[in-house]
């Protein structure tokens, strides 16, 4: 009963993650993640004897352990790629401001430099 | 672009919320009778600063959001470059740094790409007490090292840059705190740039008050720390030189 449970929970994950790309709501880099989760979880679930069988082989006490372990370390992955991630936007947020503040600037100086020459610059030229 | 800045000097001033002072700042640059320009860096102000820093006389730099003088400063080297400005000097906002002394700050750049306006340097009553002291000499000493001078005050916001210094600026120049102050300089420094540093006094600041909490004080030391560890590992630039004046790339 549980299996099914869990089997239903994998799949909504993975049927959430599908429909957020299918509409562009999350780019391609950040749900190939979600996807290997979801699907890891959808194979558990189906079949439960091979998480045993995996912990006896890596010689973990508890099917358990190794599943929250394995939960862990990926969980702080994403945490860390996510904290990448908004630190590269962050630095293209800035690179954007200062050359929105220059071009500001730039563009202001222009009709004082236009009239100190004599011309009326604020009527568009016709040539 | 324009090639009657290259004998020109940018004066660059980050302000964030200094309505009070800018005004009077600006128009004490401007009256010293120097070819000086003066760009106020707004820093996402919510008062006034932008207006009545323009009505004073300088170019504004409009920041649509606050970035931090690091992200401030950043802004106005990348400015002054493309401006064809050769010599860049930061003055603060708030009338702290003495317009007189900006000449003197700004020969050091006769013979080295770095000249720093120092506050300790036995001129003038500045001093400051406790961890702050400590974490201001611990830095001091250390950079120094690094740069093969006597520096007493590297957190200094009186710092003038020729035309190699604002290129390398331009590689590293981190907007995080004490981005500005120890890590540009420390990677500057191992980048090649040579530093200098100008005894000034520091008057009081017309505007705002200056924090003497002991805490913020212990917060400063740990970053400061923390700043420059990270300072010391970081990559080396390779600086371009300016395409204004050359195309031939030049270490610094």
């Amino acid at each position: 009963m549980l299996n099914v449970a869990a089997f239903i929970l994998s799949l909504a994950i993975v049927g959430v993650v599908f429909e957020m790309l299918r509409r562009k709501k999350l780019r391609e880099k950040y749900a190939a993640l979600w996807l290997i989760v979801g699907v890891g979880t959808l194979v558990l679930a189906a079949f439960p004897r091979l998480l045993t069988i995996v912990t006896e082989l890596a010689g973990v006490q508890l099917p358990s352990n190794l599943l929250f372990i394995i939960s862990i370390l990926l969980l702080l992955g994403v945490c860390l790629h996510l904290s990448w991630e908004i630190s590269v936007v962050e630095d293209e947020t800035r690179a954007l401001a200062e050359e929105v503040a220059i071009l500001r600037a730039l563009i202001e100086e222009r009709p004082a430099a236009a009239t100190h020459n004599g011309d009326h610059a604020n009527s568009p030229s016709s040539q | 672009m324009n090639n009657d800045k290259s004998t020109r000097v940018l004066i660059i001033m980050p302000a964030w919320n200094e309505a009070e002072s800018v005004g009077n700042t600006v128009r004490e640059v401007l009256a010293v009778e120097r070819p000086y320009d003066v760009l106020v860096v707004n820093d996402g102000s919510k008062d006034d600063t932008a207006v009545l820093a323009a009505n004073a006389g300088a170019t504004v730099l409009n920041l649509p959001f606050n970035l931090g003088v690091g992200g401030a400063m950043r802004a106005g080297f990348k400015y002054a470059q493309r401006r064809g400005y050769r010599r860049v000097i930061q003055v603060d906002a708030d009338g702290q740094h003495d317009p007189r002394n900006i000449e003197e700050v700004l020969a050091g750049l006769e013979h080295a790409d770095i000249s720093i306006g120092a506050r300790f340097a036995d001129r003038g009553d500045y001093a400051v007490k406790g961890p702050r002291k400590w974490a201001m000499q611990f830095l001091a000493r250390v950079i120094s090292g690094l740069a093969k001078t006597r520096l007493t005050d590297v957190t200094s916001g009186f710092r003038a840059a020729n035309e190699r210094a604002i290129n390398q600026y331009l590689d590293h120049y981190p907007a995080e705190y004490l981005g500005d102050t120890i890590d540009s300089l420390v990677v500057a420094v191992r980048s090649g740039c040579t530093v200098t540093q100008i005894p000034v006094a520091m008057r009081p600041r017309q505007g705002g008050t200056p924090s003497h909490n002991p805490l913020k004080a212990a917060i400063y030391l740990g970053r400061s720390v923390f700043a420059l560890l990270f300072a010391l590992t970081r990559k080396r630039s390779t600086i371009q030189a300016s395409s204004v004046s050359s195309q031939e790339p030049a270490a610094c």
